[in-house]
């Protein structure tokens, strides 16, 4: 670590304080349908956005109307994605010529894209046509990270109408969100990115003629406009298999910075958002100085792992799969916001990290990628862990528990914890299928701990909806396809429904003024029982895993041992 | 039903918008403004040949150019890729062995640099993408006097060699960003040009 190290450090947590209120602020009047500065220019598009599709923009859905409609609309992502795929070597915007893909594969890559993970069991450059890469995942990024915000907005307000039945119109917050938020953010960020050295282009490879006389591609694409988007809403699918460590992906210090950022700008500012959507701007700051506050930790302890001395490759400097451009201090900043934010994309191999440094990424995404999280998806997850510490805190003083004046109840309760539960069983389960058949062995590329680390990473990155992976892992396999595939697909909706479901409830109950018996949720006694809720059950359900792994990987490392 | 058919209509707007609308606005914006940029940063020669991107690095044997750092994809773009190997790993392990000695051994590091001088970290470990186009500076001037030998030069031009790699030293973008680096294939581009 140097000097100008801590200074961007400083600098990125410093932004990221200035931001998330004007963001927030700003996210919080779209979705209450009130003018924006934006409002002139895009208006006009929103309002053709219902009349083409025949929306009727007032109207209210019940939460199971707007279950339906998410996955309707959802179903619609995969089958696209699914078919660009199997079909891309017919269709147009094909320049390198590349063929369909496997059938696991197109399922595996559909579901990775509608869920928001971008787990990429494909390398971009190689195997996708223009057409997939715009239409289908491009496409995906957007209202894939706008269904995630759809389901916060309806669940604040589900909390707060009083005696009500509906949440609001899936359509139009998906719309709002998308044309408000995104695409605008994602315009600017795309154009600053290029500026950098990002390729946006149509054209085909150029040959080259290197200096020593060997022929090399020189690969392009509309990179540009898809990475933008891909860190924006947090979804983190690479134009290129390396993603973000790739040149043409993340050329610069300064274009890392902004991608870096991006990562959690809009997880961050929806905390905001939420407060005001519930009317105490309070809350929403409780749950990010909780967020903030984890983050640091594993930040700290991860810079800390990967800067001590590795005796087996003899060195404090473990530069193996990072860049010069970036270091160790970028790398692992980027490691840590990627797997707290379920954003996915990396700048560095976590594969070749440290061992604590890869554990503390493992960590992350087992606490349920709450802290911050995927766009709409942290926040709503981060609720099922406020309903849960609401319940244990109502439970300790014997009283009938609740949160901003609505009573949590059986119901309430029995569904956050399906909401945490759901994505634990698929990392658990899954894992100890891979490790006991041949089809999951096969695929390692690390053995000792590290290889068991390989797929328990895997399975950690589907439920959570990350994406991220220890990619050494050899993923493009009929067994990891399906498996991951469909944990994917439970860590997305099993969570999004239980959400909606208590959303649901919450909006019919009636409203309690506080009393003098109220166990206020805007305190930093709040923000420390919402944090050890969250370490003590991801501990509890996940150190025995953690121990086999990243832990006994670095007890062994120090003792000079490798495998 | 008609959920159905809001939800299709509602996906092909959105695909409208968001998958061709906006690549192509993007497109457009970035051919017009940063046209060299858009289209890969690419290098060519006095031919006008396409010599490679700046932002790629490219593979060097041969003694007279400056190496750049290791790559498991052998500087392979399509795919590039990195060795994915973690902090105990075998394989790793004596990969780094061997890039050391072979570092050392190559600019004779021992009688240049004295016997306990480290090799920097980035000439023994691979990149991440493969294709990391930069070096550290310390890593630039070890290989000084390798080049001297090879290209026979001069006190004068040696010394000019002396300059241009300190030239060739980006510091940290804006004083804050990133590390200090050098751009390998640049810097043999001006080599060349010695």
């Amino acid at each position: 670590m140097q000097p100008h190290d801590y200074l961007q450090l400083a600098l990125y947590f410093g932004l990221l304080l200035v931001c998330t209120p004007l963001l927030g602020g700003f996210m919080a009047t779209v979705f209450n349908g009130e003018k924006t500065w934006l409002s002139p220019v895009i208006a006009p598009l929103e309002r053709l956005t219902y009349r083409v599709s025949g929306i009727d923009s007032v109207e209210e859905m019940s939460w199971k109307r707007y279950a339906a409609s998410l996955l309707a609309f959802n179903l619609f992502g995969f089958l696209a994605v699914f078919g660009l795929m199997l079909l891309q070597n017919v269709l147009p915007l094909n320049p390198q010529g590349v063929n369909g893909t496997s059938v696991y594969l197109a399922f595996n890559t559909a579901v990775s894209f509608m869920t928001n993970t971008n787990w990429q069991a494909y390398s971009g450059e190689a195997a996708l046509s223009y057409a997939t890469q715009m239409l289908g995942l491009g496409v995906q990024n957007f209202v894939s990270a706008a269904t995630g915000i759809a389901v916060i907005v309806a669940m604040a307000r589900g909390i707060a109408r009083r005696q009500a039945s509906s949440l609001g119109n899936f359509w139009v917050d998906l719309t709002r969100a998308t044309l408000y938020i995104l695409l605008p953010l994602s315009l600017l960020l795309a154009i600053v990115l290029i500026s950098q050295g990002v390729v946006q282009s149509f054209d085909s490879y150029v040959q080259a003629t290197t200096l020593e006389g060997r022929s090399q591609m020189i690969p392009l694409g509309p990179a540009a406009s898809q990475i933008a988007i891909k860190q924006l809403g947090t979804n983190g699918g690479g134009f290129f298999g390396v993603n973000s460590a790739h040149p043409f992906e993340n050329p610069t210090p300064f274009s890392n910075f902004l991608q870096v950022f991006a990562i959690l700008l809009i997880p961050a500012a929806l905390t905001v958002t939420y407060g005001k959507l519930i009317g105490s701007a309070k809350q929403g700051w409780t749950i990010f100085a909780a967020m903030l506050t984890v983050l640091v930790v594993v930040l700290g302890v991860s810079l800390w792992s990967e800067t001590q001395y590795n005796p087996v490759m003899q060195t404090a400097q473990q530069m193996e799969g990072k860049e010069q451009r970036f270091g160790v201090a970028n790398s692992i900043l980027w490691q840590m916001t990627t797997t707290v934010a379920s954003n996915g994309s990396v700048n560095s191999m976590h594969d070749s990290s440290s061992p604590l440094a890869g554990g503390m990424a493992l960590l992350n995404m087992m606490l349920g990628e709450v802290i911050f999280g995927g766009v709409g998806a942290g926040m709503y997850g981060m609720l099922m862990f406020v309903v849960l510490t609401v319940f244990i805190a109502g439970l300790m003083v014997g009283r009938t528990p609740e949160y901003l004046g609505k009573k949590i109840e059986a119901f309430e309760v029995q569904m956050a914890m399906i909401a945490i539960l759901a994505p634990s069983a698929v990392i658990l389960i899954g894992t100890m299928i891979a490790v006991l058949i041949p089809q999951g062995l096969n695929s390692l590329n690390n053995q000792g701990p590290h290889g068991f680390s390989e797929i328990l990473y895997a399975f950690t990155s589907a439920a959570g909806n990350n994406g991220s992976a220890f990619a050494g892992l050899t993923v493009d396999t009929p067994f990891y396809n399906i498996a991951l595939g469909f944990g994917m697909l439970i860590g997305r909706f099993g969570v999004i429904l239980p959400a909606l479901a208590i959303a649901g409830s919450m909006v019919t109950k009636k409203y309690t003024p506080p009393s003098l018996g109220t166990f206020p949720t805007d305190t930093p006694l709040f923000v420390m029982l919402l944090i050890a809720v969250i370490l003590i059950v991801g501990a509890l359900t996940f150190f025995p895993a953690l121990s086999l792994g990243p832990i006994v990987e670095h007890l062994l490392m120090n003792a000079g041992r490798a495998f | 039903m008609k959920t159905f058919l809001i939800a299709l209509r509602l996906f092909l707007v959105m695909t409208l918008i968001t998958g061709i609308l906006y690549p192509l606005v993007v497109t457009g914006i970035g051919q017009g403004l940063f046209a060299k940029q858009a289209n890969g940063s690419v290098l060519k020669g006095a031919q006008n040949q396409v010599i490679g991107s700046e932002l790629l690095a490219q593979k060097f044997d041969s003694v007279i150019y400056f190496q750049a750092r290791p790559s498991a994809c052998d500087y392979g773009t399509v795919a590039s890729g990195a060795s994915n190997k973690g902090p105990t790993s075998e394989a790793l392990q004596k990969s780094v062995q061997e890039r050391r000695t072979a570092f050392r051994a190559s600019n004779n590091l021992a009688a240049t640099q004295g016997v306990s001088q480290n090799v920097p970290a980035e000439m023994a470990f691979a990149s991440g993408s493969g294709l990391d186009p930069h070096i550290s500076p310390e890593a630039a001037r070890m290989q000084i006097a390798r080049i001297v030998a090879a290209r026979s030069f001069d006190t004068k031009r040696s010394e000019a060699l002396n300059n241009l790699v300190e030239r060739s030293v980006e510091q940290p973008q804006f004083g804050i960003f990133g590390n200090a680096r050098v751009n390998v294939l640049r810097l043999n581009l001006a080599l060349n040009g010695l």
